[in-house]
């Protein structure tokens, strides 16, 4: 008997098709309180590994005769640790997740969305970090909209599938997580997109995002609308007719905040007439996908995020406030704790300032909090 | 080197040296490593004096303090140079959770408060270089409690001595001394861990 290793990828399949999964998390209590690895099938419970180097025989009791265990910190050395300390105490069907994680908030899920003509739509779930990047694919050519950083993703799987990124685009200049758009369109020969209004402080070449531009993926086609409110720049796509890629102005469960550049009395009405306004006179039948998710049940079937339009007028809270001022107070009152280390991860977004790997990778741990929930 | 301890170590730490009773190095070290070595350090050490943790596991910040925290050590903080995580460690000692004073001249923080700039008075604090490092009442004077007895010299027997530690242990042996080599001495309780005004770092 020994130590098996679980994936990432085995983590998040176990946790899109709800099978049971016990983890025993032995990160310092802060770090599990801050973000931890959720699901609807999973159980976890939190014992930091240095309550556990002199032996493991106080949690021995609390652990699940049944259930596959998956230990996890930070990165893999505490949870082998720990591990081996299970497996020589005589524990069945122990596992670590390699990488720890931080390989948790890096792996992405592709999910296909729907077949477009001569291709596909994918959405790349984040599914530690909640957040959304999509593929638009058609005759070999291929667009990427707000690409995370690990782009290693996004070129193995064009390479798998014979495409050429073509365009990579930002919704809007983003504070919860470091973009990949640049460094993947200068890679692979594309063009980087993002919102004007957004790039004021923007250090490097891009190329600006305008409502009217129409753009053609193979025999896709992707139109941007204006749809201000979390950023000044925010900027929807409407493609093939059929998708409505909302960035982070709208979610499946809740809508997102105007504040993260400290603009959330300017930026409110510009949110309330994008979603009172704009997203209505919409097609209802357009389906919405979202730039994140902000709880493990908003993953249906094999992990897609998505909803219809007129389906969120109907349940969406946010959608729903009468109010011009119910609304004010709603977005600009009580809102989550700002993501970790965001104004850091804007200025590496306007390439102010670059971090190494290891350095972006603190930055992003930890929750998105792009939402008013 | 790596793993092994040195003993009475001066290390400049930014512009003001932290003397340290005893370094642990554990840079290389990859998580739980820095803490299983810190642990079985601290173990073979007396109590009440400091570690210095050498480490250059970014984890190990949060995770030192939080197992200090746990166990009763005194995290006192942590320093970084070129890349080292230097964190402070002050061990637990038993008479410092219910400090029994002998010494019978005593005001409280809040009296204290009152005379920081009364210039008949001196400010003594007798805590570990380390912790006053950290943070210390500004102008307060540093004579740790084990040099005491050769340095009482340096202070003026004009003024009188108040003398304040972390909870009012150490300066009460601190304030029996100097009683008994003529200095009209003040223990001040319960001392820095419960002080709210101004403070000054070193570092």
């Amino acid at each position: 008997m020994s130590l098996n290793k679980m994936h990432a990828s085995e983590v998040a399949a176990k946790i899109i098709n709800k099978n049971d999964l016990f983890i025993l998390d032995v990160r310092n209590e802060d770090a599990y309180a801050d973000w931890k690895i959720d699901g609807e099938s999973v159980t976890s419970m939190n014992v930091p590994y240095f309550d556990l180097i002199d032996g493991v025989e106080d949690i021995l009791e609390k652990l699940p005769k049944d259930k596959e265990i998956l230990v996890v910190c930070a990165k893999e050395g505490s949870s082998i640790f720990v591990g081996e300390e299970l497996v020589e105490a005589g524990v069945q069907n122990v596992s670590y997740l390699p990488g720890g994680m931080k390989a948790w908030s890096e792996y992405l899920e592709p999910v296909k969305v729907s077949d477009l003509p001569g291709g596909a739509l994918y959405q790349f779930v984040r599914i530690g970090k909640g957040c959304l990047s999509y593929m638009v694919e058609s005759n070999g050519e291929a667009a990427v909209i707000d690409a995370n950083r690990m782009i290693e993703n996004y070129t193995s799987f064009a390479e798998n599938k014979g495409l050429t990124i073509k365009a990579t685009f930002d919704t809007h200049l983003h504070a919860d997580h470091i973009s990949g758009g640049k460094d993947l369109a200068d890679q692979m020969g594309g063009t980087y997109y993002l919102p004007e209004e957004d790039a004021g402080e923007v250090t490097f070449d891009y190329t600006p995002l305008k409502e009217g531009d129409v753009f053609s993926i193979g025999d896709v086609k992707l139109e941007p609308v204006y749809s201000p409110g979390h950023t000044i720049g925010s900027t929807s796509f409407i493609i093939q007719d059929q998708f409505l890629l909302t960035g982070d102005i709208l979610f499946v469960q809740s809508i997102g905040r105007p504040d993260l550049a400290g603009k959330a009395e300017d930026w409110v009405t510009d949110l309330r007439t994008t979603l009172y306004d704009r997203y209505k006179e919409m097609a209802g039948e357009l389906t919405v996908l979202p730039a994140h998710f902000s709880k493990v049940e908003e993953l249906g079937e094999n992990g897609l995020v998505s909803a219809q339009l007129n389906e969120l007028y109907r349940v969406n809270d946010g959608l729903n406030v009468e109010k011009e001022e119910d609304f004010r107070k709603m977005v600009t009152e009580n809102l989550p704790p700002q993501p970790n280390a965001y104004q850091e991860i804007r200025e590496t977004n306007m390439g102010k300032i670059s971090p190494d790997e290891e350095t972006q990778r603190e930055m992003e741990v930890g929750p998105n909090r792009c939402a008013v929930n | 080197m790596s793993g092994t301890v040195q003993q009475n170590n001066k290390i400049s730490g930014g512009m003001d040296m932290i003397q340290t009773d005893h370094v642990l190095d554990a840079k290389g070290l990859a998580c739980p490593m820095p803490i299983v070595k810190t642990k079985k350090t601290m173990k073979d050490l007396e109590p009440g004096v400091v570690l210095e943790v050498q480490a250059t596991d970014k984890g190990s910040k949060a995770d030192i303090k939080a197992w200090a925290e746990k166990v009763g050590h005194y995290y006192l903080g942590t320093v970084e140079e070129d890349d080292v995580l230097k964190h402070y460690l002050r061990k637990a000692s038993d008479d410092e959770t219910v400090p029994e004073t002998k010494h019978d001249h005593v005001i409280s923080n809040e009296e204290l408060n009152e005379l920081l700039s009364n210039d008949a008075y001196t400010l003594l604090d007798v805590r570990e270089p380390a912790e006053y490092a950290f943070g210390h009442i500004p102008n307060a004077v540093s004579i740790p409690l084990g040099e005491i007895e050769e340095k009482m010299t340096e202070l003026s027997k004009d003024k009188k001595v108040l003398v304040i530690c972390r909870t009012g242990s150490r300066s009460d042996l601190a304030a029996q001394k100097l009683s008994s080599n003529g200095f009209e001495a003040i223990n001040v309780v319960p001392g820095m861990s419960e002080w709210n005004g101004e403070t000054t770092s070193n570092l």
